[in-house]
């Protein structure tokens, strides 16, 4: 090994990042360890028991909340992921063309603007719309989903295309594929880790949103994070802790495929 | 037959604009195994990509059989590209990869099977074909490109350096394999190499490329014994230059006067060179140190070499200037000369090319 400057090895570095990873996960620990205490509360252990689970299991209001985030994440997904692939395919298949740093910049702008203000634009702009239609259900907070999720499918797919080797879909023209077929025949057929990649990005963010959610839903469309918020400001008890550890299990399998999927070439 | 006709390529970008291609004429005959040879970047692969219709050439036209190909897009030209990189589809097995052109074609079914199981057999992968592409060797890879690119029975097949990433004993084969191929399917083939070797034992026909132009063209012993300019007597095999003095030109038949003051037959690319100081190629095995007739060039010998199935024989002329010589070795073959002898190089008539520049 050369001896170069090596970041492991200077004073302090073991502790910081000891300190960083007891900070960031510890929590999280504890959260899911009282989601499986006996007793009301939070903070003080009284035994194990699986009794906020089958709390939050019945809780109409959870089932109700738990299909509502499904639903939208899903249609979420399915859209941003539909809009995704083509604004890959653009920016990474036509050359550089004029305005494409704007393009590339305006695509992934839900990245760099701040939650909150699309959050209130959103909600003046939704109201303006529900008061000049009267419709009030769920395809607003599907919409609001949908666009700020496009980035986080975006980028997994483009960075597919972009190590592609580009011969390969000029061998399929040369041989007589009109561009559609190419599409479908090579293009697309090598892309698929990275659609899929894409839309699990897309179904975590989604699923995981309050901030937006919470500007835009109408009265009683609580999705399963808003409800949790909701709840908090009435009485905290470990109900809390077991939707939150179900919703991390569901995170981290899907976060877990993402990583072999993205990682796999070829 | 492609009639190439003023074809220019200009790139612009950010930098400054690149003459790839400039104003390039050729005509490539109906069957004809055609080189295009150069050093990289000369402007071989654009010129290759425009009959292909990768790139779109800034101006000129591309005339395949009556039909102007420029506007076109690649799908629509009857020609097929042999990759360098095989560019072969790793998802699809090899079988599946010789049938996509034909199935792109709308071939019926029993049509394309049939088909497949002919390209497989000439190129000699009938046990491989249900294989993935990533589970043959470089070499099956290789006939697989060039299967894939024939089944079509495109009218022209374009092979871009298809042997650069061989080894050297399978790049010999291929050679062999593809000049083979080219006389059994009758399909004209335009070939991209840097290897003049390659483009001399392979081709029928040869065109030197260099910044963008077309230097010369025509067969390999033209290109090798009668080089018209310095840079493809230079780019193809070795070559003795020596700065003479042209007297009188007929034809392609040339006197000019030696360093050495001897007068010497030689060849000229054309009337249109003219008289006055030129430059002479003379191939070192063309040379002769044994005398005979012809002019003479005196000189030292500086160096002898032994390289097996040859002797090389650096002479230092009178008058200054280095002539190398190469003669071919007989078996148990005593050495006569030795450094420091005084020696004659006879350039028997005939021997020796005038160039243009």
């Amino acid at each position: 090994m050369a001896k170069g400057f090596d970041i492991r090895r200077q004073t302090g570095f073991a502790t910081v990042a000891m300190a960083c990873f007891v900070i960031l996960y510890l929590p999280i620990v504890l959260l899911v360890i009282y989601s499986f205490n006996a007793g009301t509360s939070v903070a003080i252990w009284e035994g194990f028991s699986w009794r906020w689970y089958q709390t939050a299991w019945q809780n109409e209001q959870v089932q109700a909340a738990t299909v509502r985030s499904l639903v939208i994440a899903t249609w979420a997904t399915l859209i941003a992921t539909c809009c995704a692939v083509p604004a890959a395919l653009a920016t990474t298949r036509q050359g550089t063309f004029r305005g494409y740093t704007f393009v590339f910049a305006m695509i992934n702008q839900p990245l760099m603007v701040p939650e909150i203000v699309t959050a209130v634009a959103l909600l003046i702009f939704f109201a303006m719309i529900k008061v000049a239609t009267g419709y009030t259900g769920l395809f607003y907070l599907i919409i609001a989903h949908s666009a700020f999720c496009i980035p986080f499918a975006y980028m997994p797919i483009r960075a597919r295309l972009q190590g592609m080797d580009l011969s390969l879909e000029q061998a399929a023209m040369d041989l007589y594929g009109t561009p559609w077929r190419v599409f479908r025949r090579v293009t697309l057929p090598q892309l698929w880790p990275g659609i899929l990649a894409g839309a699990m990005l897309a179904f975590v963010i989604s699923l995981d949103d309050v901030v937006i959610t919470e500007f835009v839903k109408s009265a009683g469309q609580d999705t399963l994070p808003t409800y949790m918020l909701g709840q908090l400001r009435r009485v905290v008890t470990p109900e809390v802790n077991a939707i939150s550890t179900a919703l991390l299990a569901i995170s981290v399998v899907l976060v877990i495929a993402f990583f072999f999927l993205s990682r796999k070439k070829k | 037959m492609i009639e190439i006709s003023e074809v220019s390529k200009i790139f612009t970008g950010r930098g400054a604009p690149f003459t790839a291609l400039d104003t390039v004429s050729v005509t490539i005959r109906e069957n004809e195994f055609f080189t295009l040879l150069g050093p990289s970047g000369c402007g071989k692969t654009t010129l290759l990509r425009v009959i292909a219709g990768f790139i779109d050439p800034t101006s000129g036209t591309v005339v395949l059989d009556g039909q102007d190909l420029v506007r076109l897009p690649p799908y629509k030209r009857p020609v097929n590209t042999v990759f360098q990189s095989y560019a072969l589809f790793p998802h699809m097995t090899v079988a599946q990869n010789i049938a996509f052109g034909l199935e792109m074609l709308d071939k019926p079914r029993a049509e394309v099977g049939k088909t497949v199981d002919e390209m497989l057999a000439l190129v000699r992968m009938t046990e491989m074909a249900d294989r993935k592409t990533s589970e043959i060797s470089g070499g099956q890879q290789q006939r697989v490109a060039l299967a894939r690119a024939l089944a079509p029975r495109p009218k022209v097949l374009l092979l871009d350096e298809p042997l650069s990433a061989l080894d050297f004993k399978l790049r010999k084969d291929m050679q062999l394999e593809l000049k083979r191929l080219q006389s059994e399917t009758g399909i004209t083939f335009v070939f991209v190499t840097h290897d003049q070797e390659e483009a001399l034992t392979m081709s029928d026909r040869i065109a030197v490329m260099n910044a963008g132009r077309i230097r010369q063209i025509g067969g390999p012993r033209d290109i090798y014994d009668h080089p018209a300019e310095r840079f493809v007597a230079d780019f193809i095999g070795d070559t003795n230059f020596l700065d003479v003095e042209l007297l009188s030109i007929a034809g392609e038949q040339a006197t000019v006067r030696l360093p050495s003051g001897a007068e010497a037959q030689v060849r000229a690319p054309g009337e249109d060179v003219a008289p006055g100081p030129v430059t002479l190629a003379v191939r070192p095995e063309h040379a002769s140190l044994s005398g005979g007739a012809g002019a003479v060039l005196p000189g030292t010998l500086a160096n002898v070499v032994y390289f097996g199935t040859d002797t090389h024989y650096h002479v230092e002329l009178e008058g200054g200037g280095r002539f190398v010589l190469r003669q071919q070795n007989q078996p148990d073959q005593a050495q006569t000369r030795a450094v420091g002898d005084a020696v004659e190089v006879t350039l028997a008539p005939g021997v020796g090319q005038v160039l243009r520049d």
